[in-house]
């Protein structure tokens, strides 16, 4: 065991980038939630924007297109569960299932053929000068563009929730869709482009995992990252702020089991590799004594009164 | 323009023909995504649904057909029980695998002794295997009111490392020279589920998922606590009125769908698998719950459902061997099945009424 070896700089940055595909799918699914939408089909929308975009990355060679084409993927298959819960009026969990279910077979279909095939490099930050400052510059200044993208995209999610009147829009049908229906909004609406922009964000998140994180396809790579997102969610009692905090919680227990892993600690692999499952269940149970913050709607369908 | 109107009462009709045009639906939808793959829709789907049963070699496909019915059966009449009282377990997959671990390891710690009591007590193993993992979920609810949904699937990815660390350490096959995965059972008489009439496919998870199929019918007709669990599902404030305990309705129900679920892994590795191996589990606890949601959480059509989704199974295979269709397509066809199930079953609760504009 070497512990010496692990190198606090590097874990501070890798543990950023182990952080951005979970703050892509947990931001996402937190605008959704807002709405009072419940979408499980997390994972699924992952997945499928993971595919999608490294399908296009490496057949067009550029990976901001392959970053296009993850959310537009996610966002795709994230109209379906809108198809399903806004028009069919079915049931919320099953149908989030359902999408998980039908995303990862289809993931696996498109990615035939595309095993083993390296993606093109994704384009880093890099500032003159700054970015080869010691410390500084590893860990704040020369990472790939979506890890600030995440970034940003939570920071404008947080303003638009606190301070636009669209954010409050999207609360209210959230907290109790009748009287936003009441008041003349478009409940459905809402809702669906609030689902768009879940899924949107839940295939960039997938895609970070294919073309940046691994980079490379294999079937099933998420592996729980998009369920781990929805229990962020829950984590961070539905705020953006806490959003963050919880993804690099998150990415920092995961960089630490494998630097663990990889300093060859006795504790056998499979057993660290549980670590972050048992963690999220952990912060679930500590953070389910308080369900008051749950959007008033959450999971309820509705239905028009005529 | 047409619009949806609250049906007084769920239609019977739609309630029995909603499965049936979603397979139809699907089997349209699976023909377009064959056609596109670039193979024959109208030969894909033969081979699928109609080889297993009639071709030539139906003999050899038949009793493969109880084979993987059976435990998609077992698992999705425990899952049914709590999907109809509201309480979401999908960890059935983690339940499913430790129940094989716990079974085999019991019947691997009397190796080589042989004994008519060594297979009884695995199977109870098995089954308490099973719900010991489902009741993490059902007291960490019950206690703290965690969300049940996602605690039981991160168990899942928990059981499936706990599968790898136990077929490459403490289960492995001391003559296997090296190899991961734990002694075959079919090589242990004591411990192996035999196939109680040679080549029917008939084992003892087949006979378990009939008694299951049985018992369920009657709990929920026959039996307060069946009254209780529709009842809770569908007016949970009446429930309580009635003096339902949902604290008691969670852990009864997570606790035999987990039941249920490692019994139905011990049948598995006991039998058709024959080992504890690391890709052991081939994700009939997730397929499972398509099969729940197909049957109608009935147990007779959960018995139809489960038959329906083992033909996709065995079909999907030997489409995958004669005309090369890939795996995944298999199981994106499942998908698409609880997809249109689930859009189609709007017609159960609602009608589609075509509305004049109204004047203003």
């Amino acid at each position: 065991m070497d512990l010496g070896a692990i190198d606090p700089a590097l874990l501070l940055a890798s543990l950023m980038v182990a952080a951005t595909p979970l703050l892509l799918a947990a931001v996402g699914e937190l605008v959704v939630e807002r709405a009072g939408v419940l979408n499980l089909g997390v994972e699924g929308m992952m997945i499928t924007g993971a595919i999608c975009g490294f399908i296009v990355a490496v057949q067009s060679g550029s990976p901001l297109l392959g970053m296009a084409a993850a959310a537009a993927g996610g966002a795709g298959l994230s109209m379906l569960f809108a198809l399903l819960t806004q028009f069919a009026l079915a049931n919320q969990v099953a149908s989030g299932l359902s999408l998980t279910l039908f995303g990862l077979g289809l993931s696996a279909l498109m990615g035939q053929g595309y095993q083993g095939v390296k993606p093109p490099p994704f384009p880093r930050l890099d500032v003159a000068l700054l970015s080869d400052l010691p410390l500084v510059g590893p860990v704040l200044l020369s990472h790939d563009l979506m890890v600030y993208f995440g970034l940003i995209i939570c920071a404008v999610v947080w303003a638009m929730l606190k301070y636009t009147r669209a954010g409050l829009i999207l609360r209210a049908v959230g907290e109790n869709h009748d009287a936003a229906h009441a008041l003349g909004y478009n409940v459905v609406g809402i809702r669906i482009l609030a689902i768009m922009f879940g899924g949107a964000c839940a295939g960039l998140g997938g895609a970070y995992i294919s073309l940046i994180r691994v980079p490379q396809w294999t079937e099933g790579m998420t592996a729980g990252i998009g369920w781990i997102a929805l229990a962020l969610v829950v984590f961070a009692s539905w705020k953006p702020g806490r959003v963050l905090l919880g993804a690099y919680l998150f990415g920092g227990v995961s960089v630490i089991q494998l630097n663990l892993q990889a300093a060859g600690v006795a504790i056998p692999v499979e057993y660290l590799a549980m670590s972050p499952y048992l963690i999220t269940i952990l912060v679930l149970v500590i953070m389910s004594a308080d369900r008051s913050r749950a959007p008033g709607s959450l999971g309820r369908p509705f239905h028009a009164p005529s | 323009m047409l619009k949806l109107e609250k049906r007084p009462e769920p239609s019977t009709l739609w309630t029995y023909l909603t499965p049936l045009v979603a397979v139809l639906a699907t089997m349209l939808a699976g023909g377009a995504l064959f056609a596109f793959l670039g193979k024959d829709p109208v030969l894909a789907i033969r081979t699928i649904f109609w080889d297993p049963l009639f071709s030539e070699f139906a003999y050899y496909y038949r009793p493969q057909l109880l084979v993987k019915g059976a435990p998609l059966v077992l698992i999705a009449i425990g899952l049914s029980l709590g999907f109809r009282a509201g309480i979401w377990n999908i960890g059935a997959e983690g339940q499913y695998i430790i129940g094989a671990l716990a079974g085999a390891g019991v019947g691997l710690a009397f190796y080589p002794h042989e004994a008519w009591y060594i297979f009884p007590l695995m199977v109870l193993a098995g089954a308490l295997g099973g719900c010991a993992w489902a009741m993490i979920p059902a007291i960490l609810k019950v206690r703290f009111g965690t969300n049940e949904i996602l605690v039981s699937l991160m168990l899942v990815y928990v059981a499936e490392r706990l599968l790898a660390s136990m077929s490459l350490g403490l289960l492995k096959n001391p003559e296997g020279m090296g190899f991961p995965g734990s002694r075959n059972l079919q090589n242990y008489p004591s411990a192996h589920n035999a196939e109680l009439i040679a080549g029917s496919g008939m084992h003892w998870g087949v006979v378990a998922a009939f008694i299951a199929v049985i018992a369920a019918h009657v709990l929920l007709n026959r039996h307060i606590l069946g009254y209780h669990i529709r009842l809770a599902g569908q007016a949970p404030r009446a429930a309580r009125f009635a003096g339902v305990t949902p604290a008691r309705l969670i852990l009864v129900c997570l606790g035999t769908a987990g039941a249920l679920a490692g019994m139905a892994g011990l049948f598995e590795v006991s039998g058709p698998a024959g080992q504890v191996s690391i890709d052991f589990n081939v994700g009939y606890g997730f397929t499972a719950i398509i099969v729940a949601f197909l049957g109608r959480l009935h147990p007779v059509g959960i018995l139809l459902a489960g038959a329906l989704m083992a033909l996709t199974y065995i079909g999907g295979e030997i489409a995958q061997s004669q005309l090369g269709l890939p795996s995944a397509a298999i199981q994106l066809f499942q998908g698409m099945l609880l997809f249109f199930l689930l859009a189609i079953d709007v017609l159960t609760n609602y009608r589609l009424v075509r509305t004049a504009r109204e004047v203003a």
